[in-house]
Order: C-alpha cells, then sequence, then structure tokens
C-alpha cells in the first residue's frame, strides 16, 4: 500500500466518524428541542389551571370583596397575556403569585379553611401552584440541557442547531402561600 | 396510569434502591397504577407478578463496593423488549448512574422519563464530561428526582439544573403491625439505641453516661444496644452496676430492627451529629415507640420542635437521663408523645410520599402520550428506523 493509499484510508475513516459524530449530535439536539418544545406546552397548561383555579377561589365566598377583586384581576391578567411576548406573560403569571400571597396571608387561611368546600380549593389552588413549580423546573432543566450542548464548538462550528431560535428559560416568581392544605 | 420502574442492582439482594422501588410500586398500585418494575433477578422462579426479569445479574465492582448488575447486548434487548410490550405512560428509572438496566432504560426509550438519584457518590465515570453515551441517555430525562439533599448535591454537580426532593417514604402500617422481638423476657421497661457502637456520632456514650442516674430511678429498665461494633469495647464505656441492665443485640436485620423498636417504650437518639434526616425516628414513631432525641437541625424538623418527640440538648448525658426518667415513669406523657407522632408520621407515609411522586409524573407527560422505543442517536437504529419513522 502507497502511502498515498493510505493517507486516503486515513481520510475516509475520519470522515466517517465525523459524520456518525454530526448525525449522533444532531440527535441530541433534535430531542432536545423536542423536550423544551412538550415542557413548555406542559408548563403553559399548570399556568392556566392555577389561574383557573385562582378565578374560581376569587368568585367564592372564600375571601373578603376587596382581596377577591384584586385576585380577579390579576388571574385576569394571566390568561390574557398568554397571547402578549413570554417576558410579558411571565411577568404577569409573577402578578398573579403575589396576588395569590396577599389574599392568603395565614389569617386569610384559616378563615378560608373553615367554609364550606374551602379545603377543596385550597387543595386545589395547592396542586396547580405545586405543577406549575415541577413544570417550571422540567422545562428550564431541558432549556439548560440543551443551551449546554449548544455551547459546544462542533455544534457551533457545523451550525447544527439550524435555524431554531437560542431557547429561553421561563422565569418567573413561582412561590405558594405558605400553610395550603395538600390533598 | 401504567408505570414502568427500573431498579439497577439484583432483585434477589435487600438493600435501599430496591426496597425502595418494591415500596413504591405497591404504593401505586394501591393508588390505581398499574405498575412493572424490571431489575435484574438471579431466581425467577418466586418472582411477584408484577416484577420483569431483567436478567441474571452480574457481581461486578463499582464505586468502591460489589453490585449485582445487568448490562451487555442480552440485558439491552430484555430492556428493549419490555418497554416496546409494556406501552408505559411513565418510565422511573432509579440511581441512573449505576451502569446496570436504568441507564439501559434511559438509552433505548423516549418519552415522559423519570429518574431519581438516590446516593452520593462523589465522582461517577458515567456522568463525567465527555462521557457521549451516558449524557446523550441523560438529556432524555424529563423529570429529576433526589431522595435526600446530598443526593441532589451530587446530581447537581455532575449535570447542572436541579432535582426536586422527594424523600423515602416509611411503610408506617408495616411497622405498626410488627411483632415484638420473641427473645425478650417479661414485660419491664425497655428503651433501644440504634447504630454502631464504635461511631461517636452516634452517641452510644452520651447515652451509656446518662445510665447510672436512670438505673437509679427505674432499677428494672432494661437497655437494648443493636448495631455492628465490638461488644468487649463498648461494655469498657459502660459504669460497673449498669452492666447487667445492657443487653447487646449485634447488627440486626430490617425485619428485626422493626421489632426491636416495636418492643421498647422508648426509642433514644442520642446523635451528636451527622443525621441529614433522621428516618430512622420516623421509623422509631411508626413503630409506636416514644422518641427522645438530641436536638439535632434534623431531629427538630422531623419532631416539629419537640412536639412529637421530646429533645435534650445535644451531648448533654445529665439532660437525656432527666427527660428518660420522665417518659420512663409517666405512661402518660408516653401515650402523649406516641399519639402525637402517630399524626406526624402520616406525613411521612408512602402513601403521601407517591403523591409527590404522581405530581412529578404529571408535569412531565402531555396527555395521551407514551414511552417508545428509541432509535435516534443510535447508529444502528438511526438506519434502522428509517423505515418506521413517521
Amino acid at each position: 500500500m502507497s502511502a498515498g493509499t493510505f493517507l486516503g484510508v486515513i481520510l475516509v475513516i475520519g470522515l466517517v466518524l465525523l459524520g456518525a459524530y454530526l448525525s449522533m449530535t444532531a440527535g441530541r439536539l433534535d430531542h432536545l428541542h423536542r423536550r423544551i418544545d412538550s415542557s413548555r406546552l406542559l408548563l403553559d397548561a399548570q399556568l392556566l389551571r392555577r389561574s383557573s383555579v385562582a378565578l374560581e377561589l376569587a368568585s367564592g365566598h372564600l375571601l373578603d370583596p376587596a382581596a377577591s377583586l384584586v385576585l380577579a384581576s390579576a388571574a385576569h391578567h394571566a390568561r390574557t397575556s398568554a397571547d402578549l411576548t413570554d417576558d410579558e406573560h411571565a411577568l404577569a403569571e409573577s402578578d398573579l403569585t403575589a396576588a395569590l400571597m396577599a389574599a392568603l396571608d395565614p389569617d386569610d387561611l384559616a378563615l378560608a379553611k373553615e367554609a364550606p368546600d374551602g379545603p377543596e380549593t385550597l387543595e386545589e389552588l395547592e396542586a396547580a401552584c405545586r405543577r406549575v413549580q415541577l413544570t417550571r423546573r422540567f422545562h428550564n432543566d431541558a432549556v439548560r440541557a440543551c443551551r449546554q450542548l449548544r455551547r459546544q464548538r462542533m455544534v457551533r462550528l457545523f451550525g447544527l442547531a439550524g435555524h431554531t431560535p437560542w431557547p429561553e428559560g421561563w422565569e418567573m416568581d413561582d412561590s405558594m402561600p405558605e400553610g395550603l392544605p395538600v390533598r | 396510569m401504567k408505570v414502568g420502574l427500573v431498579c439497577p442492582y439484583s432483585w434477589d439482594v435487600p438493600g435501599g434502591v430496591r426496597s425502595h422501588v418494591a415500596d413504591l410500586a405497591v404504593a401505586l398500585s394501591d393508588h390505581g397504577h398499574d405498575v412493572s418494575v424490571l431489575a435484574p433477578v438471579d431466581d425467577p422462579a418466586d418472582l411477584p407478578s408484577w416484577v420483569a426479569d431483567g436478567g441474571r445479574p452480574t457481581a461486578v465492582r463499582y464505586n468502591g463496593s460489589v453490585a449485582r448488575l445487568s448490562f451487555g447486548v442480552k440485558a439491552t434487548r430484555r430492556v428493549r423488549g419490555w418497554i416496546r410490550d409494556g406501552d408505559f405512560d411513565i418510565v422511573h428509572v432509579h440511581e441512573p448512574v449505576a451502569p446496570s438496566l436504568s441507564i439501559l432504560a434511559l438509552w433505548v426509550a423516549r418519552g415522559p422519563l423519570v429518574a431519581t438519584w438516590h446516593s452520593s457518590h462523589d465522582r461517577s465515570r458515567i456522568m463525567s464530561a465527555g462521557y457521549y453515551i451516558g449524557q446523550t441517555a441523560m438529556e432524555k430525562v424529563r423529570g429529576r428526582i433526589a431522595v435526600s439533599e446530598d443526593a441532589r448535591r451530587t446530581m447537581v454537580a455532575h449535570l447542572g439544573g436541579d432535582a426536586v426532593l422527594i424523600p423515602n417514604g416509611v411503610r408506617v402500617s408495616a411497622f405498626a403491625s410488627t411483632e415484638r422481638l420473641p427473645e425478650l423476657g417479661a414485660p419491664r421497661p425497655r428503651i433501644l439505641f440504634l447504630g454502631r457502637m464504635d461511631e461517636p456520632r452516634k452517641g452510644l456514650s452520651v447515652l451509656f453516661d446518662a445510665l447510672p442516674a436512670v438505673l437509679q430511678a427505674v432499677p428494672d429498665l432494661e437497655v437494648l444496644v443493636a448495631g455492628p461494633g465490638d461488644v468487649d469495647d463498648a461494655r469498657e464505656g459502660l459504669a460497673p452496676e449498669c452492666q447487667e441492665a445492657v443487653t447487646f443485640l449485634g447488627f440486626i436485620s430490617d425485619e428485626d430492627k422493626a421489632r426491636a423498636l416495636r418492643s421498647v417504650d422508648v426509642y433514644v437518639a442520642p446523635h451528636t451529629g451527622g443525621e441529614s434526616f433522621g428516618i430512622v425516628l420516623v421509623e422509631a414513631m411508626a413503630a409506636q415507640a416514644a422518641v427522645l432525641a438530641s436536638d439535632l437541625p434534623a431531629f427538630r424538623r422531623v419532631l416539629e420542635d419537640g412536639r412529637s418527640g421530646l429533645l435534650f440538648p445535644n451531648q448533654d448525658s445529665a439532660a437525656l437521663a432527666m427527660s428518660l426518667i420522665a417518659l420512663l415513669q409517666d405512661s402518660g406523657l408516653r401515650a402523649g408523645y406516641v399519639a402525637e407522632a402517630d399524626r406526624r408520621v402520616r406525613e411521612f407515609d408512602w402513601d403521601r410520599v407517591v403523591d409527590e411522586v404522581i405530581a412529578v409524573y404529571e408535569s412531565v407527560r402531555a396527555p395521551d402520550e407514551k414511552v417508545t422505543e428509541d432509535l435516534r442517536g443510535q447508529l444502528v437504529g438511526r438506519l434502522a428506523g428509517r423505515s418506521d419513522a413517521p
């Protein structure tokens, strides 16, 4: 075998390995992008559920009229913001969190628990808030993993991410009022 | 939901991860879910119907100890078949860094995948940067759970991101219905210490220093000491007048631990540090022993600052003695703590813990979504998968 053929063989093997690597990495990236899409859908669904429960809470007899009004307006704003930009939507959801915290301080909570069908509504709220926390965390985990891969040199060099926009996490205050009953 | 659980360690060998998986499977079934567990199995003869045989495990040295794991082509084929036939809504793997069925399941499946981290290894080769296959598999995990703060730290150090903390559950009803130790004699006041005798942080010496005063007030007291360590060395730390009152049980099984807890009036936890959760306190409470513990942060948390059990200042033998005498002489006081503990332990019951796990399942899965075989990202799989790709 001449030196030329030998180099040729090395080159071909190298190209095959590179191709395999790129193909596998593209597969990983594709999977991560899908994972982000699906985690985002799940987060949106849980945000919607939380604002529904908040509206339900505001329209019941569990809170005083003023607190009801504050909560209803925040919940309504959060729902309608879903059509705006992500930043505006996230801000509205954080405002809803603030409204929930304000409307359900320990004294209000103690009273609401006494009311008929109070515990059920509050349990529902607890479940909704907890799922917002979970879906948000899982979404941001997916975003973080994807960003990490997209920062790699080979991925950038070969443009493996294509035109998919740079993934953004979902930043909001997702705390929940303390002392909500658990189902 | 149809839930598939994957245990990386042999089903025939008792262990923390294995019993976690078994308890979780039972709790999920009790909640009306359809569960299948995949685990390495030595003897498939008398497997429960809900355990799938993941193949014979091989004993290998891994992470400093010998573990019984399954891997290789045959194991991969079994995992693939289990995923394909299982039609699962969720696949939940345990200890995904162990080189066994868990990581294989992540490798061959796609969809709603959840993983629980159990132990806190300082170093895990499978996760070290550049381990391409490990990363590819780990990236598919949509929801991560850690059973302890330590496990969570380990996971974060390896992968970044975060995990949801869901501690181990305790099977409260199983503890409450356990029988007493058969070898114990006539009824008399009894207390129990659990833990390595020669590990200072378990605090056996704090208890021994308190015994002379306690025995003066309660002369017929029997002190049970259960845990590994040299009995002669331990006896040296014991005052001469107390030698007769102490019975050394040596190392005991989990079943005997439950029996021992059921057999005593008071469980004493004189730990001086190093406890991050205090699950043994919960077990003692579930076994309806009154609990007397040092005021470590973890113990304060479990005992609600002394509401569901009595606390004494850490390393203070005199205070321990006083509290212990009060508990032993006043059955009403004991009953009060046992009643509070009975309420408290429900929060640690698997029945409650499983709700948190289900919340995670629901947070990673779109309605109607299923776990399917993943043929992408694998060179051969990609070629083979072309034909049935949508």
